[in-house]
């Protein structure tokens, strides 16, 4: 029997503290307040004292209200009936659909062994040629989207999510706007995906709390189904609004912060996530890609630099494309080979020839002459911006392949694109 | 045996009240009901006791009773270590996956050395010898190498040797021997013993000066910044410069007899590649595959994070062990700053007075006495053995800056700073070659390698005053300087580590293109403009790169070197003063 506790000692921000005892750190409790029942997870124990961080927030807490513990840590219910649904970042329905309670996994639990671990081999096809053409994503890779606030971040997320080739979706929303919330659901519903995706959305009005429970939530279900043989994708938006939670936790539990006030621990609580990344050699797998805005466009903030160190390589999203410049897969080797013989080779001549188009660009803007080759280029760059790099071509890989070949043959000759023979004799368009 | 009661849990800290005797770092255990959690003394004040938990703290309840083992965290040495991969309070993670499967279980701990092993003994020592800790009594073949039974590194004091088995197959349990002191106590001697991991080994009789040089068969670090056995170096830069690929090669091909990998609070997928690859790998030296000379210390960033500080040290103690046999051990840690994370973190637990960017204040020497670990020392029989430490470090937003690069570059003896700038140029590997700094004699004289650095320096101004002035504001004589440090830079300081041949460039290899590229920045040459000193060096290039990728005996290998010397003959060169004496040196 759970008993129940009368008496709130202290209200600090999102924390109180009760005298109880027998209680685990980490276990649950349920918060009754005069507003409606909220749940409380135990973050730090001292002699009878139990300090408990409310999820619905502090405000409107009374000394006198009712704690009862649960005895159990964080669970969320697992099934193929979270199939379709949205809840909150407690684990309640937010789509009015029935409250789940079958099946309850716990949240956050130990790292995979790495002995267990495979070196990735397998390409996820997401019909985006900057990322299957140039930075290839790869089964179990872990990925940050670096971007602005106001870059279509959210809207590439979607369409990752409609047309990548995977059997599960999980979308865990952070600190989203409203709107932001009702496009994920629309624009999912619309493509037909919403069936094979879950969500866990946190939006701004939220409290607090439930920010932090997103990622844990939707890795956690992502890896149950991994092991049941599901290749989950895990999209996270947005790991900075993640990140600042933690900040104000930490601040309002008088950490002391290490960087930009940000908690010393950062690196660990980013990396315990990211690391649930993971393709199991007899099983599933997970892969995630999560979105990062740079506070002031500066990926030496804390929250990007930090996640550059943890992840496999970034994406750039700047100007609405996938910058081909800084953005990274560092897995991509593992797999490019065995797509087709020419995938990496006019990934390279390709990418090679549009940075002497910004170089072109560049000579243009200071009002330099345009020789014949910079023309070429002029034109060549504009193609390549319309195929490749525009967000909503949605082509599969060996048509984008294709696509390549075409745009060379119509700007250069095949001498000047610096590509080996054989692969033009094989492949320039036109010749037989 | 002291107990105590659990009073507090904060994060991975857990207050326990005793009224026993307890020791600083000593080893307790927490026992929740359903698990023992390990866990070590790091705050003692009264009654009572502060524990950093190496294990996720869910479940820890007030009350909880807490089992104290009167004994410091300590590895397992002896027979059995080589080809393990260990997390970092070194239980083997292979076992583990067999036992449990995919994921950690936290209070799982497993014995380090398998005890159903039986390895072959021969006795060294014979009964009546004066022995001390650390002499050998007998050996055991370990893989291909010979592994030293030795008295245990806690045996203070003079021994005799009361009896030893004959040459067998045992058990690491059985006792293979007895000694005596004086005063007539005996103590058995197993194949194996414990030692804690925050101390030192110190049984040997004296510590050498780290002079001779560790090939590490990159060119940049051999010939410019070289690292000597027993020395220290760091590698500091940004993510994504290429760190971990540098410890990599490294790990690869150094030549050294045993090489540690501490993979410390990074990503698990890199030690995957190591885990996999290097069973693959067949080290030329001795015929075996490259696992077979390598321990690694896994404790990746997800796995916990008061096991991350520990990994270091359970890394540099087997380094140590080793190198009291007489071998050459070399240390790769990846990367210190998160092992220096895990230490801000607790002392923020700690509610300790914070230093900068709230590290605390102990940080420096912490970080000093672990890199002077390392060391060469000669041993009580004249045999020298030597532990190499290579930290990477990981300073946030690739600024030097930082209190843990700074205090890192207090006691290294060479600095291989990367830099953002020459990775986003695919300048690998991207060590800068103009920040970077080592204190140790490498395999050039020092003349040659100043005098081509010194290329690098003026080549560095020149091009700064070209963004200013551009090409044509700059003299020919200077445009020259540039092209040739430009042409070093391309030929000898970049190397492919992809490349089967460039990858690794031994010594008499290096020695021989260095001469080849010292005759190239020596000569003086009349160019009829910049075009033409540009095309010449273009071609120069082009060769000198396909002669990186040959291998040296091959008849191409001489063949192209002889056309990069025939060309530059073709000009009819003079030869700077310097620069010949440069050359000289060399021969």
């Amino acid at each position: 029997m759970n008993k129940i506790y009368s008496r709130i000692e202290s209200i600090v921000g999102n924390v109180i503290a009760v005298k109880a005892q027998d209680v685990a750190y980490g276990e649950l409790a349920q918060v009754k307040t005069r507003y409606g029942m909220s749940l409380a997870e135990t973050i730090r124990l001292d002699k009878e004292m139990v300090f408990l961080q409310v999820f619905a927030g502090g405000r409107g807490i009374s000394t006198g209200d009712e704690v009862r513990f649960l005895g159990h840590p964080m669970q969320v219910s697992f099934s193929d009936n979270l199939l379709g649904r949205i809840f909150d970042g407690a684990g309640e329905p937010r789509d009015g659909g029935p409250m789940l309670s079958d099946n309850l996994i716990t949240i956050a639990g130990p790292s995979v062994n790495p002995y267990k671990r495979i070196v990735p081999r397998e390409m996820i096809r997401t019909g985006i040629p900057m990322i299957d053409v140039f930075n290839t994503l790869v089964k179990s890779q872990k990925l940050p989207i670096f971007s602005v606030s106001g870059e279509p971040y959210n809207q590439l997320l979607a369409r990752i999510a409609m047309q990548a080739e995977v059997d599960l979706i999980v979308l865990g929303g952070m600190g989203l706007k409203y709107d932001d919330y009702l496009f994920f659901r629309d624009s999912l519903e619309q493509g037909g995906a919403l069936s094979k995706t879950i969500m866990f959305v946190h939006t701004a009005a939220d409290p607090i709390v439930e920010c932090l429970m997103v990622p844990d939530i939707s890795l956690a279900v992502a890896e149950r189904f991994a092991l049941k043989g599901k290749n989950v994708l895990v999209l996270l938006t947005d790991m900075t609004n993640f990140a600042d939670a933690l900040k104000e936790i930490a601040i309002t539990q008088e950490q002391v912060p290490s960087n930009r006030g940000y908690p010393g621990d950062l690196y660990s609580q980013l990396a315990a996530r990211y690391e649930k990344a993971v393709d199991f050699s007899d099983a599933g797998s997970i892969t995630i890609l999560a979105v990062t805005t740079m506070p002031g466009d500066d990926v030496t903030h804390p929250v990007p630099d930090n996640t550059g160190y943890i992840t496999e390589g970034q994406f750039y999203l700047h100007g609405g494309h996938i910058e081909p410049f800084g953005s990274l897969s560092r897995l991509k080797q593992m797999v490019n080979g065995k797509t087709r013989e020419d995938h990496r080779s006019i990934m390279d001549a390709m990418i090679k020839l549009y940075a002497a188009y910004r170089d072109t660009l560049e000579k243009k803007s200071m009002g330099f002459q345009m020789s014949v080759w910079d023309r070429k280029l002029l034109k060549y760059g504009e193609l390549f911006e319309q195929r490749m790099m525009d967000l909503s071509v949605n082509i599969p890989l060996e048509k984008a392949l294709d696509q390549c070949w075409e745009t060379l043959a119509e700007c250069f000759e095949p001498r000047e694109t610096g590509l080996r023979s054989d692969l033009i004799q094989k492949f320039w368009v036109g010749r037989k | 045996m002291t107990e105590g009661i659990v009073t507090a849990v904060n994060g991975n800290m857990v207050s326990v009240e005793t009224d026993g005797n307890v020791t600083m770092n000593e080893v307790a255990y927490i026992e929740t009901g359903t698990r023992s959690l390990k866990s070590e003394i790091i705050r003692i004040r009264g009654n009572s006791v502060q524990v950093q938990v190496y294990e996720i703290t869910k479940g820890i309840k007030v009350g909880n009773k807490v089992r104290f083992t009167n004994e410091l965290l300590s590895v397992e040495l002896g027979p059995g270590l080589l080809g393990q991969i260990y997390d970092g309070l070194q239980n083997p993670l292979p076992e583990i996956a067999e036992k449990v499967g995919y994921f950690l279980e936290p209070g799982l701990y497993l014995k380090a050395l398998s005890r159903e092993t039986r390895w072959h003994f021969t006795p060294l020592a014979k009964v009546g010898d004066t022995l001390q800790r650390g002499m050998a009594i007998g050996w055991v073949p370990e893989l291909h190498f010979r592994h030293i039974i030795m008295v245990p590194f806690d045996l203070y004091g003079e021994w005799k040797l009361a009896d030893i088995l004959p040459e067998g197959d045992y058990t690491i349990d059985e006792n293979v021997a007895h000694v005596v002191d004086a005063k007539g106590n005996t103590k058995p001697i197993k194949m194996w013993f414990s030692w804690p991991v925050k101390r030192a080994v110190d049984c040997y009789s004296e510590r050498l000066k780290p002079s001779e040089p560790l090939v590490t068969k990159t060119r940049i670090i051999d010939t410019f910044f070289p690292v000597a056995k027993g020395g220290t170096y760091c590698i500091p830069g940004p993510f994504g410069a290429g760190k971990t690929v540098l410890q990599q090669v490294t790990s690869r091909n150094a030549e050294v007899d045993i090489v540690l990998i501490a993979a410390c609070g990074e990503r698990a997928g890199e030690v995957v590649e190591t885990l996999k690859e290097f069973p693959e790998i067949i080290d030329p030296k001795t015929g075996r595959s490259l696992m077979e000379r390598t321990v690694i210390i896994c404790n990746t960033s997800s796995m916990p994070v008061a096991a991350r500080e520990a990994s270091v040290y359970t890394a540099v103690t087997i380094a140590e062990y080793y190198r009291q046999m007489g071998l050459d051990v070399l240390l790769l840690a990846d990367s210190t700053s998160r092992w220096a994370q895990a230490m801000r973190e607790m002392s923020g637990r700690l509610e300790e007075i914070p230093g900068e960017e709230a590290f605390p204040a102990y940080l420096e020497s912490v970080i000093a006495a672990f890199y002077e670990r390392a060391g060469i020392v000669q041993l009580y029989n004249g045999q020298k053995g030597s532990v190499t430490i290579g930290g990477t470090v990981s300073p946030a937003g690739g600024n030097f800056e930082e209190p843990v690069t700074q205090a890192t570059l207090k006691v290294v003896g060479a600095f291989h700073g990367l830099s953002r700038e020459r990775s986003d140029a695919r300048k690998y590997p991207a060590i800068h070659p103009l920040d970077s700094w080592s204190k140790y004699e490498g395999i050039m004289p020092q003349r040659a390698v100043q005098y081509a650095h010194s290329f690098l320096e003026r080549g560095a101004e020149v091009g700064a005053m070209m963004k200013v002035v551009g090409e044509e504001g700059t003299s020919l004589e200077d445009y020259v300087v540039y092209l040739k440090s430009e042409f070093l830079d391309a030929v000898y300081l970049q190397q492919n580590s992809f490349d089967p041949v460039d990858a690794a460039v031994p010594p008499d290899r290096q020695k021989h293109m260095f001469s080849l590229v010292l005759k190239i920045l020596a000569s003086q040459v009349k160019y009829k403009d910049k075009e033409d000193a540009r095309e010449f060096f273009y071609d120069l290039r082009q060769t000198m790169l396909d002669l990186n990728g040959t291998p040296e005996d091959s008849e191409m290998y001489d063949s192209l070197y002889a056309k990069v010397e025939q060309a530059l003959a073709d000009r009819n060169p003079e030869f700077e003063n310097r620069g010949l004496k440069a050359i000289s040196a060399l021969e």
